[in-house]
């Protein structure tokens, strides 16, 4: 099938079978390989991005199903210019990140929900929920929660 | 893995979605949480699927005089804001939000999941607890199924292939409802272990009217009525809650055994989170 998906603002107009699933098509058809897969059933969130503003697993929603919706991965994160998204310098300064796998999906989980409820980050109880979402075998969590609330408080750049 | 090969196509309006399902192989895509999941794993393998979250209407909920009509696209997450009001807003509020992390619920939808029958969700028992009304539409039109009758199994229901789930009907609370929902399970992105429901009324300091539904304490979703029956005509002191929670235990669970939870365990579980959600449900807590 032909769809077109708006990814980052770019229309793109690529044709898979109705079986391949977003997070496939970005990283095949797109080239966007900043999306990870994981598990691919739902349970690790390597693979979140944002369609039409909302976090998902892009695991678990085919291509054909976003045809003309806009999706955001993480390269749509940093600034024309190519200066971090607050997150991507906070997750640095934080060192929430050590083998870096999760991240495209935490910093996605994250951006969408400050966007959409940027009173999470001062909300203990609802951003550790929030933070559940997603695994990381690495870090342990406490400096992805430090580099949310960080990049929430506009305090980004590493101190 | 990938899902195996499948036809797609995208209804935009209800006759669409009745007229894809009549050939009985195609399955409904709704929020794709369970069913996309398991087309990953190729346990399901569905011919072709009809996307209905193009269909205008379905993603919407209303509130008649005595009953809240629920879409067959209205998301979990819909159900964590205060758009539901009074006792059955508030449950409401409490289950969505033990149902998997914001992410699934921003997809996953009520009637997918009763559609879906996992031993383990939330809705399910829900409905049960509450005897929801359930329309099914298929090709000969609309047939209503009440929860008690609709859920047959694990992953089971009256729902035939060619039937849409069209239509989630829960019967609204009466003002001064006292409601409770508590979960057990292993860390909070996992499914439940056990949990328990609660909607009770009291008049002149007794109970009038009592629904009490079990999660994953049965091969279905289940009705507690033994601990119902407990309740009726009592003061909704700890006797009573007590005694209501042996009898779920007892002659309302039924657990078969899971591999790191023996039966008597679960009975024993019940009977503690059905205490805790009668609780939780007086005490306003």
């Amino acid at each position: 099938m032909r769809i077109t998906l708006r990814i980052n603002g770019i229309d793109c107009e690529i044709e898979v079978p109705p079986r391949r699933t977003l997070a496939d098509a970005l990283r095949e058809e797109c080239g966007l390989t900043g999306t990870h897969l994981g598990c691919e059933h739902g349970a690790c969130g390597a693979c979140t991005v944002l369609v039409d503003g909302d976090a998902v697993r892009s695991c678990l929603m085919f291509a054909v199903q976003c045809d003309g919706r806009a999706v955001r991965t993480v390269e749509g994160l940093a600034a024309p210019d190519g200066s971090d998204h607050p997150l991507q310098a906070a997750f640095s300064a934080e060192h929430a990140l050590q083998c870096g796998f999760c991240t495209p999906g935490f910093l996605m989980l994250a951006a969408g929900a400050l966007e959409n409820d940027p009173g999470i980050a001062e909300d203990p109880e609802r951003l550790r929920e929030l933070l559940t979402s997603n695994l990381c075998r690495c870090t342990g969590y406490e400096a992805i929660r430090r580099a949310v609330v960080r990049a929430a408080r506009g305090g980004g750049a590493p101190p | 893995m990938k899902p195996a090969q499948f036809d797609y196509v995208a209804a935009r309006s209800p006759d669409d979605v009745v007229a894809a399902l009549a050939d009985g192989t195609t399955h409904v895509l709704a929020g794709g949480q369970s069913l996309v999941l398991e087309m990953n794993f190729r346990s399901v393998r569905p011919r072709r699927l009809v996307d209905i979250n193009g269909v205008a209407g379905f993603g919407d909920i209303a509130l008649d005089p005595a009953v809240l009509r629920v879409g067959p696209l209205v998301r979990h997450r819909a159900f964590e804001s205060d758009a539901v009001p009074g006792p059955l807003g508030v449950l409401l509020r409490r289950v969505a939000h033990h149902i998997a992390h914001p992410p699934i619920r921003a997809r996953g939808t009520m009637a997918g999941s009763l559609a879906y029958a996992h031993p383990a969700a939330e809705w399910p028992a829900l409905a049960a607890a509450l005897d929801a009304e359930i329309e099914l539409r298929g090709p000969g039109g609309s047939r209503v199924v009440r929860a008690g009758e609709f859920f047959t199994g694990p992953f089971r229901t009256a729902r035939r292939p060619d039937e849409l789930l069209a239509e989630v009907r829960l019967p609204l609370l009466p003002a001064g409802t006292a409601v409770g929902f508590v979960e057990h399970r292993r860390t909070r992105a996992s499914f439940a272990q056990l949990a328990a429901l609660a909607a009770v009324t009291v008049a002149d300091g007794r109970v009038v009217t009592a629904s009490v539904g079990l999660v994953n304490a049965a091969d279905r979703p289940v009705r507690a009525t033994a601990a119902e029956a407990a309740l009726i005509g009592r003061a909704l002191d700890d006797d009573a809650i007590a005694d209501a929670a042996r009898a779920a235990a007892r002659d309302d669970a039924d657990p078969g055994p899971q591999p790191y939870a023996d039966i008597a365990y679960q009975r024993h579980a019940v009977a503690v989170l059905t205490r805790r959600a009668l609780t939780q449900a007086r005490d306003g807590a």
